[in-house]
């Protein structure tokens, strides 16, 4: 073969490898961002799992807080009846329920009987833990979106997305609670 | 940035096991002069039994260092608070969850440690979970995950592990001295004279050459990666108010009661305290006024 040839042939081995190098960093973006969000989902089903205990430890101490442990409990009912993939929805209600966990945590400042309880406060730390885990998983889904996205816009990346049909996915929008989990010194 | 650090680290922490095997041999080799007069015996054992020993260590260096400081295992039971907060670091900065340790010392500081990120560990005080609130522990926690992700951990260990061996064989040396004096009068070479100087200059290359070079390369290791680390520790909390109170609050405790001197350059904040006045070229951390300045403008 020529020298001409050889040359062709290179090339195009080497625009191969480059291609699959980035398809494969956009499988890759693409992956942790729907790893991250799996996150936020087993943290909220955790979560979830944990508010019945609350509300029945809770219950005994604080009988004349009905409306704030029902309120806690529609909630929880009402985001176990979304269905996967309504992202936006799931996150709107879970902050919700991040907000009404915060008025069941401060009940025991009124009922000191309840913040002596080892279980209300074991129950206290674990929920704690999940929201903060949610807050995190939350930024750890931004961050990786936003490196997704910017693969999708710069060259040249963008053709080997359009050419597979990579979608932009969106960022979960910051709520005022993100930070604000609760916050309760021991 | 982060890339090229973990880059910088990997080739930093060949070039610094090279450095001390050179540090190590000329120990060595000094040591075989005093004992055999047999300077290149002692290089080679000194060469041999710190290559088996490295292996050793680098299977699992975290083990030895908790040792070393004192430390011991928790599970997520026993510090439940801590444990989650070391989940999620390791979450949002997507590293295996390290093993979790305490020392039992009142001042607060901490410290990660290990090969690499699959094998790494953090300890903390018990003086640093006792002073410190949930936002100012991630804020110290978020640093040491920064280290276990920008392979600090490997170098700093690799380091604090040399170092560890060097000031045992100056111990030993040490020791030679008091029996050298008895052992002098019965030489009538005519050599004398020179036998002594040799020996002299060898007892001062292995007391104090050796020990001084290997703190010297710690320290100034050590210092410029801990601004690297409080700003990704924030990147990972998005708050730096929170390692800004922590870092407060530890430069204005005691020192820890027994770190460990080698991997004093490990710990968060000099665990030791030690003021070397007009030269900072011995300190192993930046001066927390600057380290806190720096956080204040992110």
């Amino acid at each position: 073969m020529s020298t001409l040839t050889w040359i062709i042939l290179i090339i195009i081995i080497l625009l191969i490898g480059i291609y699959i190098t980035i398809y494969n960093g956009l499988q890759k973006a693409k992956v942790y961002t729907d790893e991250s969000w799996s996150q936020i989902d087993v943290q909220l089903k955790r979560r979830n799992d944990l508010i019945p205990n609350l509300v029945e430890t809770t219950k005994g101490y604080a009988k004349h807080e009905k409306e704030t442990l029902e309120h806690v409990v529609e909630l929880r009912n009402q985001l176990t009846n979304i269905p996967t993939g309504e992202r936006t929805e799931t996150l709107k209600v879970s902050n919700q329920i991040s907000d009404a966990l915060k008025s069941i945590f401060a009940l025991q400042e009124n009922y000191p009987d309840l913040k002596a309880n080892q279980n209300f406060m074991k129950l206290q730390e674990e929920l704690t833990n999940t929201e903060n885990k949610i807050a995190y998983s939350r930024q750890l889904y931004n961050s990786s979106a936003a490196l997704y996205d910017q693969k999708l816009l710069t060259f040249p990346s963008n053709l080997v997305a359009s050419i597979h049909g990579f979608k932009k996915v969106d960022y979960l929008e910051a709520s005022a609670a993100e930070k604000e989990v609760p916050k309760v010194k021991f | 940035m982060l890339f090229q650090q973990i880059t910088r680290n990997k080739r930093k922490t060949y070039i610094i096991m090279i450095l001390f095997a050179v540090i190590l041999a000329l120990a060595g080799a000094g040591l075989g002069y005093l004992f055999g007069n047999s300077p290149w015996g002692g290089m080679i054992i000194a060469l041999i039994i710190s290559a088996i020993y490295l292996f050793i260590v680098m299977r699992d260096p975290a083990n030895m260092v908790m040792s070393l400081n004192h430390a011991r295992e928790v599970n997520e039971q026993e510090e439940p608070e801590l444990w989650h907060i070391v989940q999620d670091m390791a979450l949002v900065g997507r590293v295996p969850m390290p093993r979790v340790y305490i020392i039992d010392d009142a001042s607060p500081n901490a410290f990660a440690t290990g090969r690499d990120p699959e094998h790494s560990a953090v300890a903390v005080t018990q003086g640093l979970l006792k002073m410190m609130n949930r936002e100012e522990l991630e804020g110290v926690l978020g640093h040491e995950i920064s280290h276990i992700r920008n392979y600090d951990i490997r170098l700093s260990t690799v380091a604090a592990v040399l170092v560890g061996v060097i000031s045992y064989l100056s111990g030993i040396a040490s020791h030679y001295i008091w029996w050298f004096d008895d052992d002098r009068g019965h030489d009538n070479d005519d050599n004398n004279n020179l036998v002594l100087i040799f020996k002299i200059i060898a007892i001062i290359f292995v007391l104090i050459l050796g020990p001084l070079c290997a703190g010297l390369a710690q320290m100034a290791l050590s210092r410029n990666r801990e601004y690297l680390a409080d700003a990704s520790s924030v990147d990972l909390t998005r708050n730096p108010q929170g390692l800004i109170s922590a870092l407060k609050k530890i430069a204005g405790s005691k020192p820890m009661k027994k770190a460990d001197p080698s991997s004093a350059g490990m710990y968060i904040a000099d665990p030791l305290h030690k003021k070397h006045g007009f030269s900072h070229l011995f300190d192993s951390h930046p001066p927390t006024e600057d380290r806190i300045k720096r956080l204040e403008k992110m």
